[in-house]
């Protein structure tokens, strides 16, 4: 039964949360990573992405819900989902026709490309606070949770309780269609094949008469609908606001620096690797602990490895080593 | 340096001198407050509530035999200290204010009164300083607060506790000196009255999810968690993640939680939890709300405690019968407390006739004023429950 209980804790506290957290940072790993291998550049203005489909999303929600629609059970936000991935799309075909189009003709070096993603990153930044204000905002409706700790302690009589939300559910149920689609989409289709061979060699891939632009625009649009989906997933199970979305950067470009950038398999393996060790770092092990071990051995103390605080540092410290004994990632990318 | 601390010095006294002279006629009080800054929204009212103060006791004409008391603002913006420090140098030494009402935020308090009221022996009562540090700052007796010390809050967060019978809590607070010197003053005196804190951990505000904090804290385990953090910021996503995982159910909530906010976002989730907040049942409040009418709030923050401030200084001037710094300073814990009849806000004149009598006064004011220690006030606390998703009080502390 102790047993038991200690892996209930363990599911409760570091499971569930670390794979929902995990998976939004791979959806958003994948963007950073195609972006890399196809655009070469590392595009700094991802995480205000996210935050702008975000934003479309939510406000085409809040239409939605001031006419009466919504979707049973799930969230509103899913049926908004498309119509905020299509909106994203023209704002940033649009930025690469007014910005990046110019700087990819007289084939400025990447680190150029890096700098003009910056300065995108500040427009979509304050853009998204002109239009929704830089405050919280809750958009998330439907059931709340699939099953709550107070019913699971009800229904097994464990002292434990387990907590699935929903938003969690559809976290994980999202991100395996869209990888999965994704993949399909890069190793089956004729656009995705041309998106690869541009990826491996632009010289080889235009010699063998693929359109550049073409693939650009794919890229873009794929992009688009890969920040939406991972924006909306992190706002729904957590919380909308524009300056938390900027901060995800980070963790984000860990995720597919560590899986290997231009990879998307290692961007998948690096989000889930960056979530859980946040998690399990800062976790403390007390109540595990004392459910797993026997009374001898038991821990008095929190047996926590590093404070909450230091969150944000797990992920600076995997990179760092990382890029010190493997530059090119785990999953072989390209070296940074 | 030493030139300027001369010439400042000798501004001082040719400014104190010029106004002995003009004795009776004209009294000025220093209002610094931070008109810019973290707390502009809440400002306007405070500096109105010592304002209306002084008109009243300028219209009793009473004071002093019918001094006119007006007011000099100056920004203290609230987290600069060397701009609140020049600020209140001007009004010392160039506009020759008699006190100062202020400052603000406990930051800038600290070093307005380090390096310009001590320097210049000139009495400051802040309205809204809380931090437990200036309990024990150096002050000459020169220093008094209308506004309770966190420490104290600590203690009475105790008191609501104990008396529910809870003795094991968890504790998080929100990464600045507000939350940490709450949460220490809490842990501090939780401890002495033999409750156990099982952790004590931060919350930085303004992230999104907090079920890495949750985990710590639920881990650690107890049978309230204590958030004092702020309800607007990372307060509510604490809660919010707790209730989520499942990890409490009842919560503790100081002052910085206390809103309709929280009842907004958690309703009846959080039944059977309690809290306290600054706040009286004394009539004092409802007579100031009414003098000030449609002129401001009456009821925003420390608006009240600004009132009694700037009443504060000018009773005790009536009592030493001298608007000299030197000479009030020791007679404004005699007019706040017992023994004396009770005065209420609107009874400024009738103060200083009691005063000018001979007679005792205790000044009740538009927050109940009693001071304590070294000249801070004991601070009344409404203990709050949570039932039905609706926030009851409890009763008065």
């Amino acid at each position: 039964m102790d047993f038991l209980n200690a892996i209930v804790a363990l599911a409760n506290f570091v499971l569930i949360p670390g794979i929902a957290y995990g998976a939004q940072l791979a959806l958003g790993a994948l963007g950073v990573t195609l972006i890399y291998g196809i655009l070469r550049f590392s595009n700094f203005a991802h995480g205000d992405t996210m935050a702008i489909g975000t934003m479309f999303v939510i406000l085409i929600t809040w239409w939605f819900q001031s006419l009466g629609i919504s979707f049973g059970p799930l969230p509103t936000a899913l049926l908004a989902l498309p119509f905020g991935i299509v909106l994203t799309g023209l704002v940033l075909l649009s930025t690469d026709k007014v910005v990046y189009s110019f700087y990819r003709k007289t084939r400025v070096k990447p680190v150029v490309l890096v700098m003009v993603s910056l300065g995108v990153m500040f427009i979509m930044n304050g853009l998204t606070r002109f239009i929704i204000g830089p405050g919280d905002q809750r958009f998330a409706d439907g059931e709340r949770f699939i099953i709550s700790a107070r019913d699971f302690k009800a229904m097994t009589g464990l002292k434990e309780g387990l907590a699935i939300k929903s938003t969690q559910g559809i976290t994980v149920i999202t991100a395996i269609i869209v990888v999965a689609v994704l993949f399909w989409f890069l190793n089956k289709t004729r656009t995705g094949k041309s998106m690869r061979a541009f990826s491996d060699n632009e010289d080889l891939a235009l010699l063998s008469g693929i359109n550049p632009e073409r693939v650009v625009m794919y890229t873009w649009l794929i992009v688009a609908a890969l920040a939406t989906i991972a924006g909306t997933l992190y706002g729904l199970d957590k919380s909308f606001k524009p300056f938390t979305y900027f901060q995800l950067l980070l963790p984000i470009f860990a995720a597919a620096i560590v899986g290997g950038l231009g990879n998307p398999l290692g961007a998948i393996a690096g989000g889930f690797l960056i979530a859980f060790s946040e998690v399990t770092v800062t976790y403390a092990w007390k109540k595990v602990a004392n459910y797993a071990l026997p009374e001898s051995i038991a821990p008095d103390g929190l047996a926590q490895l590093l404070s909450t605080d230091y969150k944000l540092a797990v992920s600076f410290v995997i990179l760092i080593i990382v890029l010190l004994f493997k530059p090119t990632g785990l999953f072989k990318g390209q070296s940074v | 340096m030493k030139k300027l601390l001369l010439a400042t010095t000798a501004t001082a006294m040719m400014a104190g001198g010029a106004f002995a002279d003009g004795h009776a006629a004209e009294i000025k009080i220093g209002v610094i407050l931070g008109f810019t800054g973290p707390i502009e929204s809440i400002t306007p009212m405070m500096a109105d509530g010592a304002e209306l103060a002084m008109k009243e006791v300028t219209d009793s004409g009473m004071l002093l035999d019918g001094a006119k008391v007006t007011s000099v603002r100056a920004d203290s913006t609230c987290i600069d200290a060397a701009a609140a420090t020049a600020a209140a140098e001007r009004l010392i030494t160039s506009d020759g204010v008699k006190g100062i009402m202020g400052a603000d935020c406990s930051g800038v308090t600290g070093a307005i009164l380090a390096n310009v009221a001590l320097a210049n022996g000139v009495v400051m009562v802040s309205p809204s300083a809380t931090s437990p540090g200036l309990s024990t700052a150096e002050d000459d007796g020169l220093f008094f607060r209308t506004a309770p010390s966190d420490a104290r809050q600590g203690v009475v967060m105790t008191e609501v506790l104990m008396d529910q019978g809870i003795k094991s809590v968890a504790l998080t607070y929100t990464n600045n000196d507000y939350g940490k010197g709450l949460a220490d003053a809490f842990q501090a005196s939780f401890e002495a009255a033999g409750g156990e804190v099982t952790i004590n951990a931060a919350h930085e505000d303004g992230k999104a999810d907090y079920s890495a904090e949750i985990g710590a804290l639920a881990a650690a385990g107890g049978d309230r968690l204590v958030v004092a953090g702020y309800v607007d910021q990372g307060g509510s996503g604490i809660v919010r993640a707790a209730l989520d995982a499942g990890a409490f159910d009842t919560f503790h909530f100081p002052d910085g939680m206390i809103s309709a906010k929280l009842v907004e976002n958690f309703g009846s989730e959080i039944d059977g939890s309690s809290g306290q907040h600054p706040g009286t049942d004394s009539p004092g409040a409802a007579k100031y709300a009414e003098m000030a009418g449609d002129a401001f709030d009456a009821t925003s923050p420390f608006s009240p405690e600004s009132y009694d401030a700037a009443a504060l200084i000018m009773l005790a001037m009536q009592a030493a019968g001298s608007m000299e710094p030197g000479d009030y300073k020791d007679k404004i814990m005699d007019v706040a407390n017992a023994p004396g009849t009770e005065i209420f806000p609107g009874e400024l004149g009738k103060a200083l006739e009691l005063i000018k009598a001979g007679e005792d006064v205790d000044y009740v004011g538009a927050s109940a004023v009693e001071l304590i220690g070294g000249g801070e006030s004991a601070g009344n606390y409404r203990e709050v429950t949570y039932e039905g998703g609706e926030e009851k009080t409890a009763k008065y502390r």
